[in-house]
Parts: C-alpha cells; structure tokens; sequence
C-alpha cells in the first residue's frame, strides 16, 4: 500500500448497493482470463442511475465509450457503501476500471471485507459524509499516515479514520499475503 | 456478564472461552458453500494461492449448489457450470448438486436446510450474502467473497470480527394476513437498510417461535437487508422436529444468557402489525399495503431464497385457489423439492401447481431466476419500465433486470392478492 493515493475523484450517493456496481447480468465472465477480466471495468458503475452518476450534477459517464479503465481513480460515497450481495466481483469490477481507494462514512460488511481480503482497493472510512464536500473531477490527495484527505481543487483537508485491526491486512496487501507474512501459511 | 447464542458459537468456534464484541478472531468453520456465480472465481484463487499442491481441507464439508444461471443459453454462464462440473469430478466432490441431475436441487439457502447441512451450534460460510438465512437454525453463518471462500476452501479457517447483538423480540398471536416477511420489512422500515450493520440479529419472542421453520428462515435470510452480518433463532421443538428426518449428526444447542448484553433491544406485538410493502428502490422503504392499494402491476413474482419456499406457494395458493390473475403472474419454486410439493400437496382437492396454473401463472424450473435480473433470456426478469411486485429480497435500481423498473416487495399473501387484481392489494380483502 502507498502512503499516497491521489488522482481523480467520482463522487457517489448513499446505499451504493452491489447490483449498481456491477449489475448481476455481468457476473458471467471469468476473473482469472486477461481479456475476459477487462469487462468488468467496461461495465464498472454502469447500475449507476444517471442522474446520481458522478455528483453533483450527475450524468457523467465512469467508463467513457468502450474503454475499461476509467480516468477517475478515487470514489468519495456516503452510507452504507457496497451494501448487498456478496459479489467479490464489485471491488474486482472498480479495480479493473482503476480505482485505488474509496472513502465512503460506512460499508457493508461484505465489500469492506473484500476490498481488504482481496486486495483490490482501499476502503477509507470518513467521520463525516464528504460526497457533499468533494465534487467529482476534483484532484484528491489521501495520506495513509496522517489518515487525510484533501481535495487539491479546492485546498480543502479533511480527516479519515484509521483502518485500525485491518490495516496489517491492507499492508500486506490481501489475506493471502497477510497470513504468509504472518506465518499462518507457508510462503 | 453472559454471553449471546452468537457469541457462544464462535467462542466455540474459535476454541475460546469467551469472545468479545469488537475482537477479531480466527474461525474453523463447519461448512463452505458455493454456487456457479462465486464458485469459478474461488476455485481460480484458490489454486493461484496454493498451487499445484492445493489441498481442500475437508472435501465432506464443501457443499456446491449451481442455483443462479441455470436455464440459460448464455455461454459464458453454461462454462461456469461446467467448471464447477469439472471441479467436482477432479476432486471426487461428495457434496456437489449437478443441474441436469436427479441430484440438482435448486436455491443454495433453502436446499441447505433440505439436505441437512443446517446444524444447530455450527459455524457455515457462503459465497453468498444470503448465506445468513441459515442462522434459523441456532446456527452462525454468514457471507463472504471469493477470496474469503478461497482461503476456508485450503485452511478450513477465516479471520471475522466478534458482532454486537441486536435483539427483535415478537410477541402476541401471528393474524392469518400476516407473514414473516411482514415482520423484516417492518424491522427494516425502523433500522433501516444499515441499521444493524456488523451485528448480530437475534429474533425471538412467542410469534417467533410460532413460525414455521420455513417462515423463520424469511427472517434471518433478509437479515443481511439490514446490513447484519448473521441473524440468528434459536432451536425449539419445532426446529428439532424439522432436523430429526434431516441431520446426520448430533448437535449442541445454544442460548442466549439471560444476561448478555445487547446493542439494542426491540419488541413488537404482532397483532398490531399489518401487511407491508417495501416500495422502489430499497428494501427499506416502508409503507403498509394498504397505503400504496391500487399501484398498477405490469408482472408478479412468486420465488427465491426469501420467498420460494413451501410455505409461500402455501399462503399464495389459499389466495389464488379458484381465482384467476389480471397481471403476468411467475412462479418459481425455490428447490426441486417444493417443485415437487406443489405437486404432491393438495388444497380443496387440487394440487398446489394445479391452482397457479388453473389460476394463469406460469411457472418454472427451480432456480434463483429473475431475483437477481441475470442473463437477458432468464425467466420472469422484468423489462423496460414494469412494475413488479415480488416475494423477493431487494429492489435496488435494475435488481430484477431493469433499470427502469420498478420493484415492490411483500408477502407472498399480498402479492398473490395483487396478482388477481392486478393492482396492488390488501390480502385481507381475500381473508376472512
């Protein structure tokens, strides 16, 4: 894990459920074929309702035409980010499409667990809601350390809570990892 | 200060005296299942991380449902299947219920409970978020994701945090419009779709156990709506009776101390509620049937996990028996087993499968279906701007298959009431 994650912001509302990060239609395609994989950032977000895809004005596109990488890096939720079935192919889905990290004020116990298990992004926990703070387009700037996030648009910074128990996790970058370096299991 | 029934089995679990809400701490888990969404991708980490020497650390306690996209002629859904298919034969799986097979069964939940693997006291994991529907029998058990399933599948372990106990208690007599279903959209309707999230929901109370095992798994299988991580009933009489022509082994029962200690506690009384519904787009979003009475309905669903079991084409067929649907009406059994009771029970001298039918329903193969939308050719999934009502568990934007379309979920006593008028309906308008 870097101690800075920065780039572009997406900017989400509350209750963003798995189904609207990657709609279940998509879940066909394998996770370990290269090219295959790429469809789940082509499809990435595209539950989304238009109107609340990329506040505040909404109607921006994550994906842009047929591509699968997205030009945002950073997702800033409110409550209750993830919330809904168990699909590990969400945060897959958002790290294939690029996205580093996610600050959100809560998640669903599923997705966090698996942002962290599988190593595919960094759930942030915010102890304010910043989707009303931070406007997508904007360049942010997390600092893993001093647990921050600022907004380099604007100049604004606002405080992150610690991963705590999790952190070592995210370090080593996945539960597998975790409990090699751990010697849980054999490396 | 005692402990929950949740705290006592992953203490017992984790071979601890004691856990701690708020700790985290390494399981051995009882049971793994997966299905044909989830189990392609576990299988590929778990031979990524373990090699060529991977090990399954308990091939009995692997159980592998293909339930979600079965009837399909999308190729790349048919290939996750017979990956599972070619798993299961590499490995000698006893526990794998092929489609295409006397052996297939259906949805992953409700065959669980059909096959035995639902023991009181033991600790499961799923691949699925609904895996907690299982705690219905004094049980903990939870989802996870691929990699999660994929390190249990080599260790037979995983890492989780200790919940906070949450308690629902339900008293007075359960009135015949109402059904369990009724009871979680309420609880939703109060805690909303986050109110519980990382707790343990413990359901209790003399309405509770009044249930039907059946109809207590409509409880504790939408518990993770609420953002739980288990919901959890504990054994009585009528659980034992329900095991005693179904489980293999012996079992520890658990209760919750009389001490233990609770986040919150809340209680209702069950002859003050009514018929609910939770309209677009969240499960959360409360109103009595009786406030929405008249929405027009473009299509009706009758299925699932939540809302597929026998006890549901129960309560639908005492309303539709005799009567006829103005609206598209689908039905899909949960299991091949309820497929096969809707053909074996009888009301007023006709089959349950005879009064949908009669009635203009029609009906499928058991699957997970349009629950989850799915492939574009999957049975009953909604189109355009519908308007569905549905015995189902989530209404997110585009769940059933569009995003335009909007999903009302309820009993499946109401829904059949809505089916015959094709608006949305009370269903004490066709109970006495």
């Amino acid at each position: 894990m870097e101690n800075i994650i920065s780039g572009i912001a997406y900017v989400l509302g509350d209750n963003i459920d798995t189904d609207q990060i990657i709609p279940a239609e998509h879940l066909v395609y394998s996770t370990s074929d290269k090219e295959e994989l790429k469809n789940y950032g082509r499809f990435a977000l595209s539950g989304v309702p238009v109107e609340q895809a990329g506040l505040p004005e909404g109607g921006k596109n994550f994906i842009t035409s047929d591509d699968y990488k997205s030009q945002y890096s950073i997702i800033i939720g409110g409550s209750n980010f993830g919330c809904g079935s168990s699909r590990e192919h969400a945060p897959l889905a958002l790290s294939v499409a690029g996205i580093k990290a996610v600050v959100a004020e809560s998640y669903a116990r599923i997705f966090y667990r698996n942002s962290i298990d599988g190593g595919f992004l960094i759930p942030f926990e915010s102890p304010m809601k910043l989707n009303c703070a931070i406007n997508t387009g904007d360049v942010v700037e997390i600092n893993v350390e001093e647990n921050t996030i600022k907004d380099l648009t604007t100049g604004f910074r606002y405080s992150l809570n610690s991963l705590g128990s999790v952190y070592e996790i995210a370090q080593a970058g996945g539960l597998f990892e975790y409990a090699r370096k751990s010697g849980m299991l054999e490396k | 200060m005692g402990m929950t029934i949740t705290e006592k089995i992953l203490s017992k679990s984790a071979k601890r005296l004691k856990v701690i809400p708020g700790e985290n701490v390494w399981l051995n888990v009882d049971v793994l299942m997966t299905h044909d969404v989830c189990g392609p991708p576990t299988i590929d980490i778990w031979k990524r991380e373990f090699g060529k020497d991977a090990k399954i650390w308990d091939k009995n306690k692997l159980v592998i449902f293909p339930d979600h996209y079965i009837f399909t002629s999308n190729p790349h859904a048919n290939r996750n299947v017979e990956l599972l298919r070619q798993f299961a034969s590499e490995y000698q799986l006893p526990n794998y219920y092929d489609v295409g097979t006397d052996r297939y069964k259906g949805v992953c939940h409700i065959a669980l409970a059909e096959e035995g693997y639902n023991v009181p006291g033991t600790v499961l994991f799923g691949t699925d978020s609904h895996t907690c529907t299982s705690g219905a029998f004094g049980m903990f058990s939870t989802g996870v994701g691929n990699t999660d399933a994929a390190f249990i599948l080599g260790t037979g372990k995983i890492w989780e945090k200790v919940p906070e106990s949450m308690k629902f208690t339900f008293d007075g007599v359960m009135p015949p419009y109402l059904t369990a279903k009724d009871l979680i959209l309420q609880i939703l309707g109060d805690i909303s779709t986050d109110g519980a999230t990382y707790c343990a929901m413990e359901f209790d109370g003399e309405a509770i156990h009044s249930l039907s095992v059946y109809e207590r798994m409509t409880l504790t299988n939408m518990a993770i709506e609420t953002g739980a991580i288990n919901g959890i009933i504990s054994v009585d009489d009528l659980t034992r009776e329900f095991l005693s022509s179904k489980c293999r082994q012996d079992y520890e029962v658990f209760y919750s101390d009389p001490d233990a200690k609770y986040l919150n506690k809340y209680n209702y009384d069950v002859s003050k509620l009514e018929p609910l519904v939770a309209k677009p787009h969240s499960p959360d979003n409360k109103d009595t049937v009786r406030n929405v009475q008249g929405t027009k309905l473009t299509r009706c669903y009758i299925g699932s996990c939540t809302g597929g079991k026998i006890t549901d084409f129960e309560f639908a067929a005492g309303i539709l028996c005799g009567k006829t649907v103005k609206a598209p009406t689908f039905i899909v059994p949960g299991s091949t087993l309820v497929a096969k009771q809707l053909e074996e029970r009888k009301l007023n001298g006709i089959s349950l499968k005879d009064i949908f039918l009669n009635a203009g329903c029609n009906l499928a193969q058991p699957s997970c279906a349009a629950c989850l939308g799915g492939p574009s050719d999957t049975f009953g999934r909604a189109v355009d701007g519908d308007t569905v009502i549905s015995t189902t568990n989530r209404n997110f934007p585009g769940r059933m298959g569009s995003k335009k379309s909007g999903v009302y979920l309820a009993s499946a006593l109401t829904v059949a009431a809505s089916a015959i008028n094709g608006v949305i309906t009370d269903p004490r308008e066709f109970i006495l």
